[in-house]
């Protein structure tokens, strides 16, 4: 259980992290969304007992980042931005040396060798860890985080640099951690919220802007639901079609070419139309050549959310997304 | 104390499984040698003319293995800063450091863990020198307590050396600034007392106290004094509380 307060940072005037809370349940995976720079890794830092926060507090396990570090500590597995491996020691002596630094004093063999399969570094265990490729320096930093079997784990961006099937192989290890394990992971890949996290807190300029499921997320943010709309005949005729079905809110023609025309059709929230649309065009003789219903994707809610007031900080955004 | 061990461990590791151990001890092993070898060869030459005139005798203690452990020094001076200068800046240009400070160790575990290992280093290049002493018992007849207090004071000002520049190591990212600084401070301890003779009588006293040098005379003479040992215990501790002071301060201001 991760426990987040009225967390906040300060470097000199400039603040990081503004009255940030969240809490993230036993055996929860909470995904922390945001652009590049909008305080992430400084709030994962913070849990980590990595730095202290300037207010605020954050409890890990049931304990105090600040006033019990070595408990919270003991309890939390950690993957910075950058793995944090030593070029001159080999997968095991490095995973072996961590064991003993997290505390661990038996069977440190046996936790190496099953942490190492976990994470399919087995075949790297006695490779130098400034010889591996980005990915598999990835992969032991995770396993590094995995070695005390903590309670926590946060896991700073852990899909960074690695290839697509390293991604999905990672993402579903880290669903099948979840359960035995409260993970908060921090991405700007709004895909991997979705795909892995229960809850998503999305954060900018050191501000929670949304706490959610992405479920809910999607759902609160829809406001009227659009039905997209793709028919034969002629446009003028079918958007007046449509504009008399009960529940229509408005029709917008976004696309006519020939007789082919584009439909997003608004309708009130709460009810299907999707029958009552498809059966008024095929009563009229027209043809229906597409009809689906358009839910705001995450990249829509993330980029509305985050993405206010001036075109500068709507650039900024956008880059953030395509850097994704 | 588990915790320092698996640290002092790790930084052996990083020592002796890069050529830095290796390296270090291969120049430290030459420079002494030299060191050794002048003094060697100017005792050999008086001892030869002394054999003709019996009056005069000679100290091989006094004469050869004092003036060689002074001059020990010299190598620290120019040799530890490369030594110390990673400890802490490497760990924080890699971001290993984020790794340690999150783990249940505590700062003072993580100090002291270091200091150690730049310790046993340290003690790893004066155990090669005793070859050379050695050889001074095959051939001759040497005191061996004057020599025993000598490495003693060694031992001690080369844990003041580390200390500090594990301080300075603390302070920076970047490697050949620590080292810079390191040598800098050190040189500075070195020399601070060589004004003495222009100053007032009260500085002087101040001056000479503060030179890291100044107290290692009566080790090589073969006294151990404990103001001496008392003034080289609490550099070194002040060395080690200023390093974990700035490690403190590095995490307040992130």
């Amino acid at each position: 259980m991760i426990e987040v307060q009225h967390l906040s940072k300060k470097y000199g005037p400039f603040t990081a992290v503004d009255d940030v809370s969240f809490r993230a349940e036993s055996g929860e995976i909470l995904g922390f969304l945001g652009p590049n720079g909008a305080g992430k890794t400084t709030t994962m830092r913070i849990i980590t007992g990595y730095m202290p926060a300037t207010g605020g507090k954050a409890t890990v396990a049931g304990f105090d980042v600040f006033d019990q570090p070595l408990e919270a500590k003991r309890r939390t597995g950690y993957l910075p931005e950058t793995p944090p491996l030593y070029p001159d020691m080999t997968v095991r002596e490095y995973l072996r040396f961590v064991a003993k630094i997290k505390g661990l004093r038996a069977n440190v063999n046996d936790r190496v060798n099953a942490v190492m399969k976990k994470t399919w570094v087995t075949d790297m265990a006695d490779r130098h860890c400034g010889k591996l490729s980005k990915g598999y320096k990835q992969r032991v930093g995770l396993a590094q985080a995995l070695i005390h079997e903590p309670e926590v784990l946060v896991l700073d961006e852990p899909t960074a640099g690695l290839d697509p099937k390293q991604i999905i192989e990672t993402r579903q290890l880290i669903r099948s951690l979840a359960g035995t394990h409260t993970i908060v992971l921090s991405t700007h890949i709004l895909p991997e919220v979705a795909q892995t996290c229960q809850k998503v807190v999305i954060i900018n300029k050191g501000k929670i802007v949304a706490t959610d499921t992405p479920l809910a997320l999607t759902e609160r943010l829809r406001g009227s639901a659009t039905i997209f709309v793709q028919a034969h005949g002629p446009a003028d005729e079918v958007q007046r079609a449509l504009q008399g079905i009960t529940g229509v809110v408005r029709v917008n023609v976004t696309d006519r070419r020939d007789d082919v025309g584009n439909f997003d059709v608004d309708t009130e929230k709460g009810i299907d139309l999707r029958r009552e649309v498809a059966s008024a065009i095929v009563r009229n003789g027209w043809g229906l050549l597409e009809l689906r219903p358009m839910g705001m994707s995450l990249e829509d809610i993330f980029l509305s959310l985050t993405t206010t007031e001036t075109e500068a900080e709507d650039l900024e955004a956008e880059k953030a997304v395509v850097d994704a | 104390m588990r915790n320092t061990l698996a640290i002092t461990q790790r930084e052996m590791n990083a020592y002796f499984a890069s050529p830095i151990a290796y390296v270090l001890i291969g120049f430290f092993a030459l420079l002494f040698g030299w060191f050794f070898y002048v003094p060697l060869a100017y005792f050999a030459e008086q001892s030869g003319q002394a054999g003709m005139n019996p009056t005069q005798a000679l100290n091989m203690n006094q004469m050869l293995v004092g003036p060689t452990l002074m001059n020990t020094t010299v190598i620290m001076l120019f040799l530890f800063p490369l030594i110390t200068m990673r400890t802490y800046s490497e760990e924080k240009r890699s971001g290993t450091i984020e790794l340690l400070l999150t783990s249940p160790v505590t700062d003072v575990e993580i100090i002291m863990g270091k200091f150690l290992g730049a310790m046993l280093l340290y003690g790893a290049m004066l155990a090669v020198t005793l070859i050379h002493m050695s050889v001074l018992f095959i051939f001759g007849d040497p005191e061996w307590k004057p020599i025993a207090t000598g490495y003693l004071g060694l031992l001690l000002m080369g844990g003041c050396f580390l200390s500090l520049g594990l301080f300075i190591s603390s302070l920076t990212k970047n490697q050949i600034v620590a080292a810079m600084a390191t040598f800098g401070v050190f040189l500075m301890l070195w020399v601070i007392s060589w004004i003495s003779q222009f100053v007032g009588p009260t500085t002087q006293t101040v001056l000479r106290y503060l030179s890291l040098t100044e107290h290692f005379d009566d080790f090589a003479k073969g006294i151990i004094d404990t103001k001496h040992v008392i003034y080289y215990l609490s550099f070194m501790a002040f060395g080690l509380f200023l390093t974990a002071k700035s490690v403190d301060s590095e995490r307040w201001r992130g």
